[in-house]
């Protein structure tokens, strides 16, 4: 550990005497996601190779395995990625386990502070421990679920008059996640342009991260709480409180009222799937997909409308998603792998970066007066941005993650027991787990 | 021809026959749906309902070998007008090719360590079973039962090791280190297969070349080899297939650098969700080979999937 | 098996005969050729298996390379044979096995005693029969979600096309009760060839003449099934029962491409379960003891029903 902090450190003093110093021409291999935000990632990487003379090759994985594959790959000590564009809720294993070059001597080095990125990517994506300035990834990606509309159908007066008289208001984005309930039941089963249409995409896959990453934007807003707040790792009456139970009962009357039939192990890219084809009138997902749903032939050109997860009971959240970019420990290749990085933390190609559809997580480029009109999902994006919470980021967070896509994918999809004996249940596998960790 | 009381009726066969051919053609169903969703169109591949009849396009492999970025205007204007074939498929569903996709690497990895494994394994398994056959090994029944027991573990729990031992000598994710374990694993296989192939051959033939003042060895690869070639070559058809369609290690053990076909085809994804026509190519691809090997071997498959326990 | 007649004329073999000409003895070139395979068995196989059987009493997860390992005793088994879940999942995987063995045998036989008929190319149709069975599971499983796409996979198009109804109606593999059913179907299309294949090397074993005393005998054809095909048939459809058996027992790459284990647990079978223990949740000295139970499992139900297999064979 401590040679590889040394190594860092002359990395950083080496680097901040210019890029021009690097001698070697390395090929650099990038591992991140397979998603369109990672094809613009291509695109823009051609500037770095022209400069730097290093290559660059990338490795991505879909979002069903990608943690599967990377964390494997870390874990193995594998020499594939030499940057690592990590899911936010692997920075604790990434940094206790030593899978991540820490990267505050090099920040130091190169004037890179992360005051300059938005507070909740740098807490998210590449603190650990949380709220410390211990830092082991550069904010890469912004991400938060967010939802898109149909605004084309939301438009059409038959149906504004349907709805108002039924609903007793006017349809339109909704207010609350009752309301957006409303409006997905509304559109179940409809009969649009000869088609049959759906309500709502929603997150309820089951291998990987699916359903958390769904369900916890309505558990959030209906009460859950991770832990106590005043005495960490404290379950009981926090992740399974009488909030908590109503959110989780909502999302299965959502699934069951507004989501499409057969739509039982969706995630990102089914819910796409459905929307761009007009099955479905709203989807819940990520903003990285905004870009590509505005330039869609189909759904894309102000057909499309956007706004954040709507309030509950207990409050407005979204879920976070969203990367950092970190340097794998086992690479060989970490002096150019961190050219990469200050590379990349440059306004100008985070700037860039936007443009070409990355959420880049730097306040110059989204607190740019022209940021919020620039695109029609951008003030959406950035509202999103200030409610987010994220998930576990443990270095137990697969332990933590698994039985929780068990026991909601159970409940929800599967129908077995009530919402009560899920998130009891679901205490009981967590404190296992932090008792295996010691942290109990 | 004489009568026979066991040849069935020519109704009897009739009915027999299209029987079998309906089962058959059911069969076939799944494959050759396959094959044609590779040649669809996006549009085409996901229409309601299934879409028999379709206009043939090569979307689904230019999107196989290509990695394509969402184009920009000022993408286009920089990469100037469409210079080839698949460069206009691209286009036309605004896209811009940004370089080869990593399905080519993938496939070549299942080339090497399918040819690799299958070389070493025949080397191995011809001199085992060809010791077992002739000589007299002690505890030879015992070995070649523990032989068979290794392939009766589940994968994934021999993975588990495996993955720790692969750490720590650093063969993960490397060709060699797959190749050792596809030998390994097809040993089992390979040694009992030849065992019985070479068991056929008449003792007779070696003993004539040792009287005529051969070694024992040149008596093995002058005499043996040959007489069993179509043994060895049906038994590294086989050795081949599994490690072809090998995924459990694959998956668990690889990344990139060494990752076979299986674990990456499910995974083959289009610039919006999922892209069937791509995936279906990819599949096409990498099953026709083996379709065509299964037409040659078909004398021996029996004997084969069977580790040579039924020789008919 | 052992006393073939060539092997009775290999054992006569001179023992002296290839020493007393040039070169190495019988006895090191035995050796020499078998030392290798047995070696690399000895690496990839029994060394692993000490290896998890040593892990399987210990705490030990890769995933946390700074942890000092302990030595839980048999705490891991314990843990995994008091867990209702560990039951759900050996429910399922019982589902899976029994069912597709039933049909692929039912299937499989009765294909098999057709093509016996004879009739004109049946050569060819066997060929294409068996197709399926030679393919990747995993890739050949994943294109199966796409057939079983609620309105635009061709699984739900045909079977909406004969029975009426609505395609989208149903999703086989996002549904509880037919998930289970999902993963028979496609593994009893994939390999009801293999038990066909046995079967019908079974039914040409049978010699022609017991038939034709059994038609002296004024015997029907119905008794004659009875009598002659089934049991002298019995001994090759116990062998593909074995390996069918085993093959399933071992599922993986199939349903983890299908169904992912899913929905919720309706077909997470032991392989699929054991590999989110090991390789997902990293818990490595508990997983260990999860495939050393497997093992003893396979292990011992394979050994007994050997036994029961030559017993048959005997008769």
């Amino acid at each position: 550990m401590k040679t590889k902090l040394m190594m860092t450190a002359a990395a950083s003093a080496m680097l901040g005497t210019g890029m021009s110093t690097a001698a070697f021409a390395e090929d650099l291999t990038l591992c991140w996601a397979a998603w369109d935000p990672a094809n613009a990632l291509i695109e823009l990487s051609k500037d770095f190779e022209a400069e730097s003379g290093h290559n660059m090759s990338f490795e991505f994985v879909p979002w069903t395995s990608f943690a599967d594959r990377m964390l494997n790959e870390l874990n193995s000590g594998g020499q594939l990625c030499d940057l690592m564009i990590g899911d936010s809720q692997w920075i604790g294993g990434g940094a206790e386990n030593g899978h991540y070059v820490k990267l505050n001597d090099f920040f130091d080095a190169n004037n890179i502070t992360m005051d300059d990125f938005i507070p909740a990517t740098v807490t998210g994506y590449a603190e650990w421990p949380k709220n410390t300035p211990n830092y082991y990834a550069l904010p890469a990606f912004g991400d938060v679920v967010g939802w898109t509309y149909r605004k084309d159908w939301f438009d059409r007066p038959e149906l504004q008059t349907e709805f108002m008289e039924t609903y007793g208001r006017a349809l339109g984005v909704p207010a609350s996640l009752a309301e957006l309930k409303d409006i997905a039941a509304f559109f179940q089963g409809r009969d649009i342009d000869g088609t049959t249409v759906y309500g709502a995409a929603i997150y309820t896959e089951r291998g990987s991260e699916g359903i958390t990453m769904g369900v916890t934007n309505a558990l959030y807003n209906y009460g859950f709480q991770y832990e106590n707040p005043d005495q960490p790792y404290d379950l009981e009456g926090f992740v399974n409180s009488a909030g908590a139970i109503e959110g989780l009962e909502f999302y299965k009357s959502l699934y069951e009222a507004g989501a499409p039939p057969g739509s039982s192990n969706w995630y990102m890219g089914e819910n796409i799937d459905a929307y761009r084809s007009g099955q479905v009138a709203m989807q819940m997902n990520f903003a990285f997909i905004w870009p590509g749903v505005e330039a869609d032939e189909n759904v894309g050109n102000g057909k499309s409308g956007y706004f954040p997860n709507p309030a509950g009971p207990a409050g407005q959240f979204a879920q976070l998603g969203g990367q950092g970019i970190s340097v794998v420990a086992y690479s060989e290749k970490q002096d150019a792998a961190l050219e990469y990085i200050q590379w990349f933390a440059q306004p100008e190609v985070q700037a860039q970066w936007w443009e070409l559809g990355g959420y880049s997580a730097l306040k110059a480029v989204v607190e740019d007066p022209g940021f919020a009109t620039s695109q029609p999902y951008a003030q959406t994006f950035l509202d999103s941005m200030a409610i987010v919470k994220d998930f576990w980021a443990e270095p137990a967070y697969a332990d933590l993650l698994i039985p929780m896509q068990e026991r909601i994918h159970n409940y929800v999809i599967a129908g077995d027991g009530s919402a009560q004996d899920a998130l009891d249940g679901l205490v009981r596998d967590w404190t296992e787990v932090f008792e295996d960790e010691g942290k109990l | 021809m004489s009568f026979s009381v066991t040849e069935p009726t020519k109704g009897t066969k009739w009915f027999a026959g299209t029987l079998v051919i309906g089962y058959a053609v059911i069969t076939l169903i799944p494959l050759l749906w396959i094959i044609a969703t590779g040649f669809k169109s996006p549009t085409d591949s996901i229409a309601y309902p299934p879409v028999v009849v379709f206009e043939p396009t090569l979307e689904g492999y230019v999107n196989l070998f290509t990695d394509r970025t969402r184009a920009t205007d000022q993408m286009i204007e920089e990469a100037g007008p469409a210079t080839t074939w698949y460069d206009k498929i691209a286009r036309e569903r605004g896209t811009v090719i940004s370089g080869p996709s990593r399905y080519g690497e993938r496939f070549l990895n299942s080339v090497i360590i399918g040819f690799g494994s299958t070389a070493l394994c025949m080397v191995l398994g011809t001199a085992a079973a060809y010791a077992f056959s002739r000589f007299k090994v002690p505890l030879k029944d015992d070995l070649l039962f523990f032989i068979l027991s290794t392939r009766m573990m589940p994968p994934i729990a021999v993975a588990i090791p495996i993955f720790l031992m692969f750490r720590n000598l650093g063969l993960n994710d490397t060709h060699i280190g797959m190749i050792l374990l596809y030998t390994a694993v097809n040993l089992s296989l390979s040694v009992w297969l030849l065992k019985g192939f070479i068991d056929e051959i008449p003792i007779e033939y070696e003993e004539a070349a040792l009287i005529d003042g051969y070694t024992r060895f040149q008596a093995f690869y002058k005499v043996v080899l040959p007489q069993a070639a179509t043994g060895i070559a049906s038994t590294a058809i086989f050795c081949l297939i599994f490690a072809w369609n090998e995924y459990a290690f694959a998956v668990l053990l690889t990344s990139g650098t060494a990752q076979t076909a299986p674990p990456f085809i499910p995974n083959i994804i289009g610039v919006n969700g999922k892209d069937w026509p791509a995936v279906a190519a990819g599949a096409t691809i990498f099953l026709v080979p083996v379709m065509v090997f299964t037409v040659l071997l078909r004398k021996h498959l029996l004997r084969g999937i069977t580790f040579g326990a039924v020789r008919k | 098996m052992t006393d073939t007649p060539i092997e009775k004329a290999a054992r006569k073999t001179p023992d002296g005969m290839a020493r007393r000409i040039r070169g190495l003895s019988d006895r090191t070139i035995a050796w020499i050729f078998v030392a290798p395979t047995i070696f690399l068995l000895l690496a990839v196989n029994i060394f692993p298996l000490i290896w998890t059987i040593r892990l399987s009493f210990t705490n030990f997860r890769v995933n946390r390379p700074n942890r000092d390992v302990e030595w839980v005793g048999l705490r891991n088994y314990e843990r995994i044979l008091t867990d209702p879940d560990i039951w759900n999942t050996m429910q399922a995987t019982a589902h899976f096995l029994i069912w597709t063995i039933v049909l692929q045998v039912l299937i499989g036989f009765a294909l098999a005693y057709l093509i016996n008929k004879k009739f004109k190319g049946n050569d060819l149709w066997t060929t294409i029969i068996v197709f399926p069975m030679m393919l990747s599971p995993a890739v050949v499983g994943n294109f199966w979600t796409f057939l079983y796409q609620p309105q635009i996979g061709l699984f739900n198009y045909i079977v909406t096309f004969f029975t009426g109804g609505d395609p989208a109606g149903f999703s086989m593999i996002g549904d509880v009760h037919l998930a289970p059913w999902a993963i028979v179907i496609a593994d009893t299309w994939m390999w009801t060839p293999f038990v066909m294949l046995i079967c019908l090397a079974g039914l040409r074993s049978i010699p022609d003449s017991i038939y034709e005393a059994a038609e002296c005998d004024r015997a029907t054809k119905w008794r004659q099934f009875w009598t002659i095909t089934i049991p002298m048939a019995l001994p090759f459809l116990m062998l593909a029962v074995l390996f069918r058996g085993i093959e399933n027992f071992k599922m993986f790459d199939l349903v983890v491409q299908l169904t992912g284990g899913g929905p919720g647990n309706t077909t997470t079978l032991t392989s699929i379960d054991l590999k989110r223990e090991a390789f997902e949740k990293w818990r490595t000295g508990y997983s260990s003891a999860y495939a050393v139970i497997l093992f003893v499992t396979v292990f011992g139900l394979a050994s007994i029903y050997v036994k029961a297999l030559n017993k048959v064979k005997e008769r």
